[in-house]
């Protein structure tokens, strides 16, 4: 265990495996520096894949860029044939020739000229390329296509023993090398050059769907180093060979807390307040002309305003044409393109292929270094492409664009009808951040517009329906009246609108009606309560009247008996006691 | 047959077979060519041949001019056109064929 431990340690901290930088636009970054150094690399594919371009590009680029020298040894194409086809790739190879910066030799053969007698070997195949190799001091070489010896010697038997001599040749001359192999039938070469150069194989293909070909390159093997395993496209143009990885970029790229303001006031209110964040990807879809164009136009207003540099990939109109669009709807668009804050680049999707359009989209970007790029629609681009293709290029660009700083703002054309709105075309919606759904919410014999914060990571949003306007002033927000029958938008919602008031009115006539009628109970109550008072001192009167009689009469009652019993002189009778006992016992 | 081929050497001017060889180094292959190649243009061009031995570990540059790619390798220079045979040259029968001194049967 601790012997292996130690056995895998010293290999990554030890003499690792040394990398020979292509110097092409991707392919070091899926091979993780370039190709094995001091190793030969089988390049192979089928006929017009771009093996030789790939081979010769890694040449020049070490020529010019490295400061290698290279020797191109080429069975099929002659000298001035090479010069004349780089010519147009912008590279001079017979300048490198006369700076002794490269060497093409080229290999003639022909079988109808060789006749075979005897033992033979191809030892002047070598000496040719050791002095090749000597004579400029060469790191790089190049065997396009080594197969041709096949086709040249028919003893096969001397010729594997003499290829399997040949890299072993290289590897002892220290040069990096690339073979060419053609594509075999169920093999990845014809003749199996893949049993001899085992270090690392790269396989190119072409395919062509829907008429625009695609170009894709694998990694098949890689022996000593880790690398991609996908298929990624590559596309050949006036600069040469260019691989697009998509996912060499991985998803390590910075998180921004700066929020950018989408250019309506009331969306940013409804996006937490500030909007989206930068950096970040939004995805607004929707059908046909629910102002998906529109909103994008705010958003490049928005940010023009501010002072930012904004791209804009116009897939479907001219710049000039989007320009009085927009000035339909009050956003002056021109005065950004003047003041050049503001870049348009239109293309019809179906010009070329999609790796063409990702190129020339991360070209835009490299050259005008925008703050904000917006893609209208990506949708169009499926017209290009596979759907998975599309997605695969759109996650690129947005992981590029993320890597960049850049917002990345895409429309989205949903096919109306369908009924799934919260599909994309495309089906890049997991790869976006931040998702606005407009709708056109049919009813009452009209189309109103709808939108909808389908999603927006890490912001805290609305969850409402809004219905909005294009309005001479830009897009207006509005409120939405859900309403049993459903989402009443338009003329509805006026009438709705009309109806609330109205039952509003009638609820604040109701609650004076019931104000008076209270008002009414409770004079009626004081009137009852005075009669009731006045009914109180009445009988109160009475009673004290009835009261003092009694007492009157009681009194002389007591002063007859005193009277009588004076007259009579029976005998002494107290005056006071007495009298007070007798009223006390008539009053208990 | 033969008679044919004496009749062009009686035409010529002693030297009408310009004969190259290329070798690297003595290598068994390359003597064993090189004694092959002599003992045929004594018995069939006796006289009317030069043969020139161009070693390629001594002058690599030359591989070139005449595309050579295998060793080694006989070139026929002259008479025009030029004819390549690779190997020791030990099938005597097919070097004739090779070199038109002999057609085919």
């Amino acid at each position: 265990m601790g012997v292996t431990g130690r056995a895998k340690r010293g290999k990554t901290e030890g003499p690792i495996l040394k990398k020979c930088s292509t110097g092409i636009k991707g392919l070091d970054e899926i091979t993780g520096g370039g190709l094995p150094q001091g190793r030969p690399t089988l390049v192979c594919g089928g006929t017009g894949c771009g093996k030789t371009l790939l081979a010769m590009e890694f040449l020049l680029r070490g020529a010019l860029n490295y400061g290698e020298p290279g020797v191109f040894m080429s069975f099929e194409e002659k000298p001035d044939e090479l010069v004349q086809n780089y010519a147009s790739l912008g590279f001079d190879l017979e300048g490198l020739v006369a700076q002794h910066r490269l060497v093409l030799e080229y290999v003639y053969i022909e079988r109808s000229e060789i006749e075979e007698t005897g033992e033979y070997d191809l030892e002047a195949l070598f000496i040719r390329l050791g002095h090749a190799i000597d004579s400029i001091g060469a790191k790089r070489v190049v065997l396009d296509t080594v197969e041709a010896l096949f086709s040249g010697f028919s003893n096969e038997s001397i010729l594997r023993a003499e290829l399997r001599r040949l890299f072993r040749f290289l590897k002892s001359k220290g040069v990096t090398a690339i073979i060419t192999g053609e594509q075999g039938e169920r093999t990845l070469t014809r003749y199996g050059l893949e049993e001899y150069v085992a270090d690392c194989v790269i396989f190119l293909n072409h395919t062509v769907s829907d008429q625009i070909a695609t170009r894709h390159l694998r990694i098949i093997k890689y022996r000593g180093s880790s690398h991609g395993t996908n298929e990624y496209p590559f596309l050949i143009d006036q600069q040469g060979f260019s691989v697009m990885p998509i996912t060499s970029l991985g998803l390590d790229h910075p998180a921004f807390t700066e929020r950018i303001s989408t250019g309506i006031p009331r969306l940013d209110t409804m996006l937490g307040g500030e909007g989206y964040f930068r950096g970040s990807s939004i995805l607004v879809s929707g059908t046909a002309g629910t102002g998906k164009s529109s909103m994008a136009a705010h958003f490049v207003d928005g940010a023009c305003s501010r002072g930012e540099r904004c791209l804009y990939f116009a897939f479907e109109e001219s710049q000039n044409q989007i320009i009085r669009n927009m000035r339909s709807i009050g956003i002056d668009l021109e005065q950004w393109v003047k003041k050049g804050l503001l870049r348009f680049h239109n293309t019809r999707p179906s010009l070329y292929g999609l790796e063409m359009h990702l190129v020339a989209l991360h070209k835009e970007v490299e050259r005008f270094d925008p703050a904000v790029v917006v893609v209208d629609p990506i949708s169009n681009l499926v017209t290009a492409a596979a759907p998975k293709e599309v997605k695969a290029m759109l996650s690129r660009l947005i992981d590029y664009l993320k890597l960049k700083r850049i917002t990345a703002f895409c429309t989205d054309l949903t096919s109306a009808g369908g009924g799934i709105l919260e599909q994309t075309e495309v089906g890049v919606s997991s790869l976006m951040d931040a998702w606005l759904l407009l709708q056109n919410i049919e009813g009452s014999g009209e189309r109103n517009r709808g939108l909808y914060i389908l999603k927006a990571r890490g912001i805290a949003h609305s969850n409402q329906i809004r219905e909005f306007f294009l309005t001479d002033r830009g897009i207006a927000l509005r409120d939405v009246y859900v309403g049993p029958g459903g989402v009443l938008t338009g003329t509805a919602r006026i009438a709705q609108e009309a109806r609330d008031a109205a039952a509003s009115t009638l609820h604040r006539q109701e609650i004076e009606r019931k104000q008076r009628e209270l008002e009414r109970k409770k004079k009626t109550v004081d009137a009852q309560i005075i009669a009731l008072k006045t009914e109180y001192e009445l009988e109160r009167e009475e009673l004290q009247q009835a009261v003092a009689q009694e007492r009157l009469r009681d009194d002389v009652v007591m002063k007859e008996s005193m009277e009588m019993a004076r007259a009579r002189q029976a005998d002494a009778v107290p005056t006071t006691a007495g009298g007070k006992q007798g009223r006390g016992g008539r009053k208990r | 047959m033969i008679a044919a081929e004496g009749k062009r050497v009686h035409n010529g001017d002693g030297e009408q077979w310009i004969l190259r060889l290329y070798v690297a180094g003595q290598t068994p292959k390359c003597l064993t060519a090189f004694a092959n190649l002599k003992k045929i243009c004594e018995e069939h061009l006796a006289g009317q041949y030069r043969i020139e031995i161009i070693d390629l570990l001594v002058h690599p540059e030359l591989a070139k001019g005449d595309q050579i790619l295998a060793l080694p390798t006989l070139v026929r220079k002259l008479p025009e056109p030029v004819k390549k045979i690779i190997g020791d040259l030990s099938n005597t029968e097919k070097v004739l064929v090779g070199l038109d001194i002999r057609p085919f049967k």
